[in-house]
């Protein structure tokens, strides 16, 4: 905010109004600000800056200071359609300028060639809707590029044998080795895996305006008080305000998409910081919202020519929900680690990316890392190992001995896309500001777990290699909450199948397009917000085109 | 050379000892550090109850302290726990002064039923309290799957003050939360409650050579 944005009026038709300031909404405001194009972000949470960032656990998890407060907009949840759904906490995201990106651990996997074609590489999975992308790797691959570039990305091109091809390294050397690292690399080889140092969001060396990471050890979950970690706020929407053409436009929460009597969006109505209705005008609309906002958006639009929700004449809007399935095992050594220093993780292995499911007997596939994401309080009440007392001296003993020596090692996979878990309207539950809630349906694909049971397995052969004093796993559970919100307004050629085309216009509405999680056709394995971020600066470039070209005016 | 600082001891020392080259590649991260340090320094008040009364707090201090033990280190005691619980009561877990107020009640209760002529817990023996909370908690003591924070009318006093306890211990001790005072619960748990480190981090990675490439020509593993 210390840059002088344009105020545009509302009655202003401008070029672009974006919903949503997170991984994809930022980078599209840069992107399209840049290219001389008047961007409106009209973004639901608060312009918070460095100045605002805390290592409070309270503030940031009690109080949601950056995320969605399940009082003032709750969740209702079911596993199944024919259920019904009772109020639950079902998703976090970031609620601020800059999304989710502000808090997230910074994992930046490029998805593999395999990803996007799954299903002509082993044929349709049973249960499961999965499908081709209509864009392959290689069409994304400058993409990737440019974000790791762009952003500030740092990793070691070359490390891993699984990776797919690249045009350029990083642009800056991997983050220091932390001691489960260490431990993780040496293991993994003992056992013949192939483990590489973790590309990572986060500044290994400093920016204009941004410093390398300190190594606070308050990363996941909080926001980063030195811009470091290369979220949208400490990046692109820095870079957007300095167009002099994108306004960002806080607490602005976007309940409707207008359209005219022609079949074209003509803008964006939202409630501003005291309620009042307000409605931006612009040419087109695109709606980066993140998995779980964007499809209830359409869903919130319904309108006479839309009657089941805006561009969901497939009705797959808010279908397809991925979340990445995941499983922890832990593990105790002999000398301190003092790994709650620095960012999350510094080792990753990729061995298990792409497995033959005639041998594994499951679809899918996943990545494990070493990390220690715990903060102190989230330490004692969720990392010490079964059996552990509650309170008293043994307690103490245990969370004094092993919170400096403890490792987790998390199996990140495949979610397979299934039609009935969605995001959809709940009919009853209404948030605060008397909207109706998002209603989750979500039962993982039996695959799901058959892979976070196999990779556990890994894990904890892993951390016996590694010479850990205690090992034990998490019991893998159906996942009824998720961060990683993906696929619910899904890319494709067909439009009796899928919500966007290849270039993020909605099959339905020439001016409406869609950049987010939502917009992923399959889940990869682990780690979607590089691919997200390489989507977003693709469909920039798409999206330029299509208005130089004169299509999306009327 | 300290590699380690303080967001205190920043402003109480300056940066003498600090490698040049380390200075200057984190400076602006040194100056947001040193804003940090005096927003907690001028919050630092002398404590005072918001909440309790001057009883009342003898009451949760001593229960607290069952939860952490004082030892050979310091416990909920030393780190001033219950005045972060008295605060939590007036900030962000106001809904639960009823349970607080009521619970402690049928805490001395309790006490009294089960050592008829003790009447307050905090003058039961440590071994008399921690029968009475084992009374009290609804949970095997060697639960470790207990849900974080479940807060609630319905719960118990014993399980509420439990999870208060461990986060007042916990708290970044620069907060306005009041609790971790003097960092002793980080000290406690062995971290360091410094706010910036320099690689090498611990024990394993002190000698690490630094990344060597995988060997050539894997196979790739799918069993």
């Amino acid at each position: 905010m210390t840059i002088d944005q344009p105020k545009y009026k509302t009655t202003d038709e401008v070029d672009f109004v974006i919903i949503g300031s997170g991984a994809a909404g930022g980078i599209l405001a840069k992107e399209l600000s840049g290219n001389g194009f008047r961007v409106v972000v009209l973004e639901q949470g608060p312009y918070l800056t460095e100045k605002d960032f805390v290592h409070d656990e309270i503030s940031v998890f009690n109080e949601n200071l950056y995320t969605n407060h399940p009082d003032l907009q709750p969740n209702t949840f079911r596993k199944t359609p024919d259920e019904k759904a009772k109020p639950q906490r079902a998703v976090m995201y970031g609620r601020l300028v800059g999304g989710t990106s502000v808090h997230f651990t910074a994992n930046f996997w490029r998805f593999h060639e395999i990803d996007f074609t799954e299903v002509t590489r082993f044929g349709p999975a049973p249960g499961a809707a999965l499908a081709d992308w209509p864009i392959t790797y290689a069409d994304l691959e400058p993409y990737y590029t440019k974000v790791e570039w762009e952003i500030g990305v740092s990793g070691q091109a070359g490390a891993s044998p699984f990776d797919p091809p690249r045009s350029k390294p990083y642009p800056m050397p991997p983050l220091p080795t932390k001691s489960s690292g260490v431990l993780f690399e040496r293991a993994a080889r003992k056992l013949g895996w192939h483990p590489f140092p973790a590309p990572m969001a986060i500044l290994s060396q400093p920016r204009p305006g941004r410093s390398a990471c300190v190594n606070c050890g308050f990363c996941l979950g909080f926001a980063c008080e030195v811009g470091a970690k290369s979220s949208s706020l400490a990046s692109a929407i820095r870079m957007a305000e300095k167009t002099g053409r994108c306004e960002m436009r806080p607490n602005s929460y976007v309940h409707r998409i207008e359209m005219d009597a022609n079949g074209r969006a003509t803008g964006a109505v939202y409630f501003d910081k005291e309620r009042n209705v307000q409605r931006q005008r612009a040419k087109a609309v695109i709606v980066s919202a993140n998995g779980a906002e964007t499809p209830r958006l359409l869903l919130l639009s319904a309108n006479k020519q839309f009657p089941n929700g805006l561009a969901n004449s497939s009705g797959v809007v808010g279908k397809h929900l991925m979340f990445n399935s995941s499983a922890t095992s832990y593990g105790v050594f002999e000398h301190p680690l003092n790994d709650y220093k620095g960012f999350c993780v510094s080792r990753v292995l990729h061995d298990f990316y792409e497995l033959d499911p005639d041998k594994v007997g499951f679809r899918g596939g996943g990545g494990l890392d070493a990390r220690f994401d715990a903060t102190p309080i989230g330490f004692a009440f969720s990392y010490l190992p079964p059996g552990t007392p509650g309170w008293g001296k043994s307690f103490k003993d245990v969370l004094s001995h092993n919170f400096s020596r403890t490792v987790e090692i998390f199996c990140h996979g495949t979610s397979l896309p299934v039609a009935n878990n969605s995001f959809s309207l709940d009919p009853e539950v209404k948030d605060a500001w008397g909207l109706p809630a998002l209603r989750m349906t979500y039962k993982d694909h039996p695959d799901d777990i058959k892979l976070c049971n196999w990779q556990n397995i890994r894990a904890a052969q892993l951390l016996d290699a590694a010479g850990a004093k205690k090992i034990w796993s998490n019991p893998v559970q159906e996942q009824q909450f998720s961060v990683h919100l993906l696929g619910t307004c899904r890319m494709g050629n067909d439009p009796n199948t899928s919500v966007i085309n290849s270039d993020h216009q909605t099959h339905d509405v020439k001016n409406l397009f869609l950049c987010d999680g939502s917009s992923l056709v399959t889940s990869g394995r682990g780690q979607p917000t590089l691919t997200i971020e390489a989507l977003a600066f693709r469909a920039a470039d798409r999206i330029t085109a299509l208005a130089k070209r004169g299509d999306l005016s009327s | 050379m300290k590699n380690t600082f303080t967001r205190r001891e920043l402003l109480s020392h300056g940066l003498a000892g600090m490698s040049a080259a380390w200075v200057a590649a984190h400076w602006p991260a040194m100056l947001s550090a040193a804003a940090h340090a005096r927003a907690a320094a001028k919050s630092s008040a002398p404590p005072n109850l918001e909440f309790f009364s001057p009883e009342q707090a003898a009451e949760v201090e001593a229960v607290s302290a069952r939860i952490i033990p004082t030892t050979d280190t310091p416990g909920a005691r030393e780190a001033g726990v219950v005045f972060f619980i008295d605060r939590a009561l007036v900030t962000f877990a106001k809904a639960n002064q009823k349970l607080y107020t009521d619970g402690l009640s049928e805490l001395q209760a309790r006490v009294s039923e089960m050592f008829p002529g003790t009447e307050k817990f905090s003058v039961a023996t440590p071994e008399q309290q921690d029968q009475v909370l084992e009374s009290l908690d609804e949970q095997s003591p060697a639960s470790s799957s207990r849900p974080r924070r479940r807060r609630g009318a319905a719960e118990s006093l014993f399980e509420t003050i439990r999870v208060d306890t461990i986060s007042g211990f916990l708290i970044d001790p620069d907060s306005d939360r009041r609790g971790n005072r003097d960092a002793v619960g980080w000290k406690v748990i062995g971290r360091d409650p410094a706010h910036m480190f320099q690689p090498p981090f611990g024990y394993y990675d002190k000698d690490y050579p630094g990344w060597q490439p995988n060997p050539p020509d894997p196979v790739k593993t799918n069993s």
